[in-house]
């Protein structure tokens, strides 16, 4: 991380924004009305469309096939040049050549979420019933809703099952709700930093960024876009308050300390003097040129409501009874939105219906976002556990 | 002291018998191919590869974050875990056998682990340094200190192991708890197995470690 920069990135015209909503530049497949999407809410969503990216080449005996779960603002752009931002994919430190996922031996696949705004059918997409965009018209969705459709998805693509499904955060709930929803079609599962339902805290935090959405004048009871604005300062907020939960004290230390922003001394005002004012601004500004507002209220939303046991008679071993997929689950020391804690009860549970799983704990001060970053246990330890699982599935994966 | 070599496993070569461990060797050749095994405290992970070269099902708890990354790095499925607390976690006759390789005296109520293991496992092994080895005894009756042997180098003050017993307490042990004692070995200090059929006071002065398979129900 080099030194922080004062300035927002240059501006993305809301135009690219709202055209990756319902024509993204991914590959989309559609669901017409003989297809509707059957929401844990009751409603069956009608027409509905998924954007997805796909790496690699799958395999005669489609076998090779490995799903990429997102986390709450990432998207399918894994591993490829973002269409929007211009930046590169979020999780090219464990896909690409010579990566953990390597498209030379895997094809691997990410969705959009159903209910987010990067192609997928969400509350930023036009309502086809009323010609308007969804907004607080959309379904509520939650994270086995995400799953169903990611299944028809797969189904779409004639994938019978998955060698992987991995992710991690929100990722890493949509891959236990794929084990506990389909166990038969996941071969092996790599959860990372999750947990099988959110805890208080974290809906208290996400309580407070929709808040922070909410009362912004310019969100119009999410019938914004009608207004042509978008209410930047809201989810702006959210985000910073967000983007905290992601570091750690000791890594926003290292990082900023008390460092001062391009000055030597405060300013007596409000400004940023801080580098890590500065920093969380820049944080800010740059998520709202590329995330739709409603759309961080629905996946908040469904992550609160994500409780694997609550589904299961509240005995979580249930969910997982006699179930053959392969785990791994991984989880940081100074994670503490999804601490080891939880990684550790999805785990006594997973040893009480007998499953194979594999758990480490990785050391780090990086926080939760460290499964975003260079951290080299990780990677060996994700590329052994997926090159074990190759070897029993019989992939003919070349050790490199 | 006559002691006869432990037999290279089939399947095995001699060459790929040496890298592993006499009691390793001792303790994979009591498993029988095809079944499911936990290795409580795996360490390394070392006995689940060789178990897994023998088409083993082997699954491991490790106390040391270090020593479970490494094993998971291995493709090995291994949890951090505590022998004394997370055995709870494990549903009756989950396994064909369980396994607690010089692990025991480390926990803090042997008992209740004991106990564990045949209820998780259908059968356990258990192997442990045996207290009442000659070395030990002289130590403590000439040295007047706690003893020291190249397998347990760790100084009192800093060593884990904290309930350490003889060959005899833990025969009296099973005894007293009902377990079935289907094989015994006692190991030397080089690991090579004591010649079978020596009385049991030979094993508790001149074993450096016990071997036991066990299994439910028994005397009582």
């Amino acid at each position: 991380m080099g030194g922080v920069k004062p300035v927002p990135s240059p501006a993305i015209s809301a135009d690219d924004r709202s055209h990756e909503v319902d024509h993204p530049s991914s590959q989309v497949a559609h669901f017409g009305a003989d297809q509707p999407l059957r929401l844990d809410c009751g409603v069956d969503l009608s027409p509905f469309q998924i954007a997805y990216q796909t790496y690699g080449e799958l395999n005669s005996d489609r076998s090779n096939a490995v799903l990429i779960c997102h986390a709450l603002t990432g998207d399918q752009h894994v591993a490829n040049v973002h269409p929007v931002t211009g930046k590169s994919g979020w999780w090219e430190t464990l896909v690409g050549p010579g990566r953990p996922l390597d498209p030379q031996h895997y094809f691997i696949i990410c969705a959009n979420v159903i209910g987010g705004c990067m192609g997928s059918t969400g509350p930023a997409s036009v309502n086809p019933a009323t010609g308007k965009v969804w907004g607080l018209d959309f379904p509520v969705i939650t994270i086995p809703d995400m799953v169903r459709a990611q299944a028809m998805l797969i189904d779409r693509l004639g994938i019978d099952t998955l060698f992987a499904v991995v992710g991690g955060s929100m990722g890493g709930m949509q891959v236990l709700q794929w084990t506990a929803a389909y166990p038969k079609r996941v071969y092996s599962a790599l959860a990372i930093a999750c947990a099988t339902r959110h805890s208080a805290q974290n809906i208290a935090f996400h309580e407070l960024g929709r808040q922070a959405v909410m009362a912004d004048p310019d969100w119009h009871n999410g019938r914004y876009t009608d207004q042509g604005i978008h209410p930047h300062r809201g989810l702006a907020v959210a985000r910073m308050a967000a983007h905290i939960t992601y570091l750690s004290d000791a890594a926003l230390h290292r990082k900023f300390g008390r460092r001062m922003q391009d000055r030597e001394l405060p300013t007596f005002s409000f400004d940023a003097d801080f580098q890590v004012e500065s920093y969380l601004r820049y944080q800010g500004s740059s998520f709202v040129e590329r995330f739709d507002a409603n759309s961080y209220l629905y996946l908040t939303r469904a992550m609160d409501y994500f409780d694997i046991a609550g589904d299961h008679g509240g005995v979580l071993a249930k969910a997982f009874a006699g179930i053959e997929t392969r785990f791994c689950v991984v989880s940081f020391t100074s994670d503490w939105l999804f601490p080891t804690s939880e990684s550790r009860a999805l785990v006594h549970a997973l040893n009480a219906s007998s499953a194979r799983v594999s758990f480490a704990e990785i050391e780090t001060d990086r926080g939760h976002d460290a499964f975003l970053l260079d951290v080299p246990e990780f990677f060996d330890i994700s590329r052994a556990f997926l090159q074990s699982a190759g070897k029993a599935r019989g992939l003919t994966a070349k050790s490199d | 002291m006559s002691v006869q070599e432990v037999l290279p496993l089939n399947g095995l070569t001699a060459e790929q018998s040496g890298q592993f461990r006499a009691d390793h060797l001792l303790v994979a050749e009591m498993v029988k191919p095809g079944s499911k095994v936990l290795d409580v405290g795996c360490g390394e992970g070392d006995l689940l590869q060789l178990l897994e070269t023998r088409g083993i099902d082997g699954r491991g708890i490790e106390l040391s974050r270090e020593g479970v990354n490494r094993c998971v790095a291995k493709g090995l499925a291994v949890v951090q875990g505590d022998a004394d607390t997370d055995l709870v976690n494990y549903p009756d006759d989950a396994f064909d056998y369980v396994i607690l390789s010089q692990t025991l005296q480390a926990t803090r109520q042997p008992r209740v682990v004991l106990e564990n293991l045949l209820r998780i496992g259908r059968r356990a092994i258990v192997s442990f340094p045996n207290f009442g080895f000659w070395k030990m005894r002289l130590q403590l009756l000439i040295g007047g200190h706690m003893p020291r042997t190249e397998n347990l180098p760790a100084t009192w003050y800093d060593t884990a192991n904290i309930h350490f017993c003889t060959i005899k307490d833990f025969v009296e042990l099973c005894d007293a708890i009902g377990v079935k004692m289907e094989r015994a070995e006692a190991l030397d200090l080089y690991g090579r197995p004591l010649r079978l059929r020596l009385p049991w006071w030979v094993w508790n002065m001149f074993g450096e470690q016990g071997v036991f398979l066990l299994s439910r129900g028994g005397r009582k």
